[in-house]
């Protein structure tokens, strides 16, 4: 799926495709006297898992998204479960609450994944500058929000939102503005910060360790050439971490479109503004255990695999062209 | 969504680097060297590059403090005085206030993250790297299939597996035990695909040929040389594991009603609701959901710290094959 071998490479060398085909026959050569069985047996434990877990769910998401639970009569009769095809799915591509959430998502990743990267990118590029002990500490430092468990993170910022007690309302007004963190405009700008903070130091962990593998002479023999920091930054070590923006890139994506928790506790605070069907999965969640409507719940949920899978082959796509 | 991989070897460098057309060889930088002499950094820019350090390190760490500052606090004071220093110093009776909350409940949830995510993560780990050995370094019918299936699964939202798990263990009598949040977070594609890439990278075929002419059974290989060769990746799995269960919500919150199984964060969310629904309540919710939030990152922080080196040295993309 991900070809992310780019990454340790200067970017000339990046060939999509090329190195992979090479290397398969050399690693998945069958071993001298290696039973022929062993191998399945060692993945025997997790499959049998993988199938309960996975594939037996998925499976029957599919079937149960072909019914419709139908109540007989007045509303006390016995429910009648029958087969109906794709009227779930026609239901759910033309549900209006639906698309409205995942529009919603879609244009929130769109802003915030880019931001989100570039700080990481900048954060990294500055870690990377630095020498000596002090790497240590920023890089410690920089992660703490990583250690912070997720409902954690998003309280801290729920309560520094908070008019009553948080001290970012009162900053505001010390300086003449009313500023409403829950407020329609600036939601989705608080849930973005909230998700920065959580994120950013992670992800500039796995740019930094892609940075760290580009080699250090090049850096000094542009140095010699007269190339400033900044253009040794710009024209030398962002071209050689591509490969991993992409990866992250699109690893966010598919985290950020099935984004349920942050939005879930600041429903709590502003019931108004955050509604019952913010995102698609708390759309999907409610429409599970709110409405007791299973097929449309399980009808939806594949409607989302497709449009999560579409998103990130697409990026992928993008991120790969401009690459070469 | 937190996500990563890592080599499988203890070092910065990828695991595969194959020396490109007029590529030097790579070095490792240590910790304490400079730039060759002659082409000193400016200091101008060290400075710049210091200055936007701190700015990022006080975005990072202010709002922790915030949190450390205002678990000291009474209701009355986290609504009165500055947040970003202390008052009166009540965090004892917060904790509690905490620990009396319905017999000490807390508690039973700190424990039960405890046994989601370690537990889970170990057993998790334990089937990832048995499964990746198996699919690196062995050839069998289906072996395709299985990996397609595992990298294919990575784009299923969890939602759509959640639900349906609800209504199979529900039937089978699992929903509201221990059981239904633990075997989920026992199997991870993700994991598998990662022990995968660390095994390729750490196990020489040759080795295993060699161990193989020397009598060795497969099972003692495994066990006695490739779970060694590949310890720092089985960390780094156990880790991510870790930090997933431990953030995990929707899980939980669908498969847990009883309050009894509760996780801490299922537990301090529904104090959260709580404290903005019972205002009149005789327990002050909003300084408990803060003082158990402070409590609820000490585990975790505990643990990434003390396997610090992991995650800190193993972590690059730069090894992860398609």
């Amino acid at each position: 799926m991900v070809n992310v071998d780019t990454a340790s490479r200067p970017p000339r060398a990046v060939r999509p495709g090329a190195a992979p085909r090479a290397a398969p026959g050399h690693r998945t050569r069958r071993v001298h006297g290696a039973p022929r069985l062993s191998g399945l047996l060692f993945t025997a434990p997790f499959l049998v898992g993988f199938a309960l877990v996975f594939l037996v769910p998925f499976g029957y998401a599919l079937y149960q998204s072909g019914f419709i639970e139908r109540k007989s009569g007045s509303g006390f009769g016995r429910a009648v479960t029958e087969f109906v095809g794709f009227e779930n799915y026609v239901r759910g591509l033309t549900d209006p609450v639906f698309w409205q959430a995942t529009f919603r998502v879609v244009v929130f990743a769109v802003v915030q994944i880019p931001i989100m990267l570039l700080l990481a990118l900048v954060m990294a590029l500055l870690l990377d500058a630095v020498t000596g002990r002090k790497t240590r500490y920023f890089r410690l430092g920089l992660l703490i929000p990583y250690m912070i468990p997720l409902m954690v993170g998003s309280l801290i910022w729920l309560y520094l939102y908070s008019p009553r007690l948080g001290p970012l309302t009162d900053a505001g007004r010390q300086v003449g503005l009313e500023v409403d963190f829950f407020s329609v405009d600036l939601l989705w700008f608080s849930i973005g910060n909230l998700l920065t903070w959580g994120h950013v130091g992670f992800n500039m962990l796995i740019l930094y360790s892609a940075l760290r593998s580009v080699p250090r002479e090049l850096f000094e023999a542009a140095r010699i050439d007269g190339a400033s920091e900044l253009r040794i930054a710009l024209s030398i070590k962002v071209p050689y971490v591509r490969g991993t923006l992409v990866l992250t890139g699109m690893l966010s994506i598919i985290g950020m479109l099935q984004i349920f928790a942050e939005p879930t506790v600041f429903r709590v605070t502003s019931p108004e503004t955050v509604t019952s069907n913010f995102t698609p999965i708390m759309m999907i969640f409610n429409q599970a255990f709110k409405a007791g409507n299973y097929n449309y719940a399980a009808a939806l949920s594949v409607i989302l695999a497709i449009v999560v899978g579409a998103a990130s082959a697409l990026f992928y796509r993008l991120g790969n062209r401009t690459q070469s | 969504m937190t996500i990563l991989a890592a080599t499988g070897k203890d070092s910065d460098q990828p695991a595969a680097s194959e020396p490109g057309p007029g590529a030097v060889r790579k070095q490792r930088r240590g910790q304490g060297d400079e730039p060759a002499v002659g082409v000193q950094v400016p200091r101008s820019s060290r400075i710049l590059v210091l200055v936007g350090l701190v700015l990022f390190l006080i975005y990072s760490i202010a709002p922790v403090w915030w949190l450390l500052v205002s678990a000291t606090k009474n209701e009355a004071d986290l609504i009165n005085t500055n947040g970003l220093w202390f008052a009166e110093f009540n965090l004892f009776d917060n904790l509690r206030q905490i620990f009396a909350y319905e017999d000490g409940i807390f508690l039973r949830w700190t424990l039960n993250s405890l046994l989601y995510a370690g537990v889970g993560s170990v057993v998790n780990t334990a089937l990832a790297l048995a499964a990746g050995y198996g699919l690196a370094r062995f050839t069998f019918p289906g072996k395709k299939l299985i990996l397609g299936l595992v990298i294919g699964s990575f784009l299923i939202p969890y939602a759509m597996l959640t639900l349906p798990l609800y209504l199979l263990f529900s039937k089978l009598g699992m929903v509201n035990t221990v059981w239904a949040v633990l075997i989920p977070t026992f199997i991870s594609p993700f994991s598998v695909y990662l022990a995968k890439v660390y095994t390729e990278g750490a196990i020489p075929p040759e080795l295993l040929e060699a161990a193989r002419i020397d009598g060795a059974g497969e099972v003692r290989i495994f066990l006695q040389i490739v779970v060694r060769m590949v310890a720092t990746g089985g960390a780094t799995i156990f880790l991510l594991s870790f930090v997933a269960s431990w953030n995990g919500f929707f899980l939980p919150m669908t498969m847990l009603q009883g309050a009894e199984n509760w996780t801490m964060t299922l537990g301090i969310y529904n104090w959260l609701v709580q404290s903005m629904t019972n205002a009149s309540a005789s327990t002050d919710f909003t300084a408990i959901v803060i003082a158990g939030a402070l409590l609820s990152v000490i585990p975790l922080a505990a643990v990434m710290l003390v396997m610090q080196r992991f995650w800190k040295s193993g972590v690059s993309l730069g090894a992860v094959k398609s």
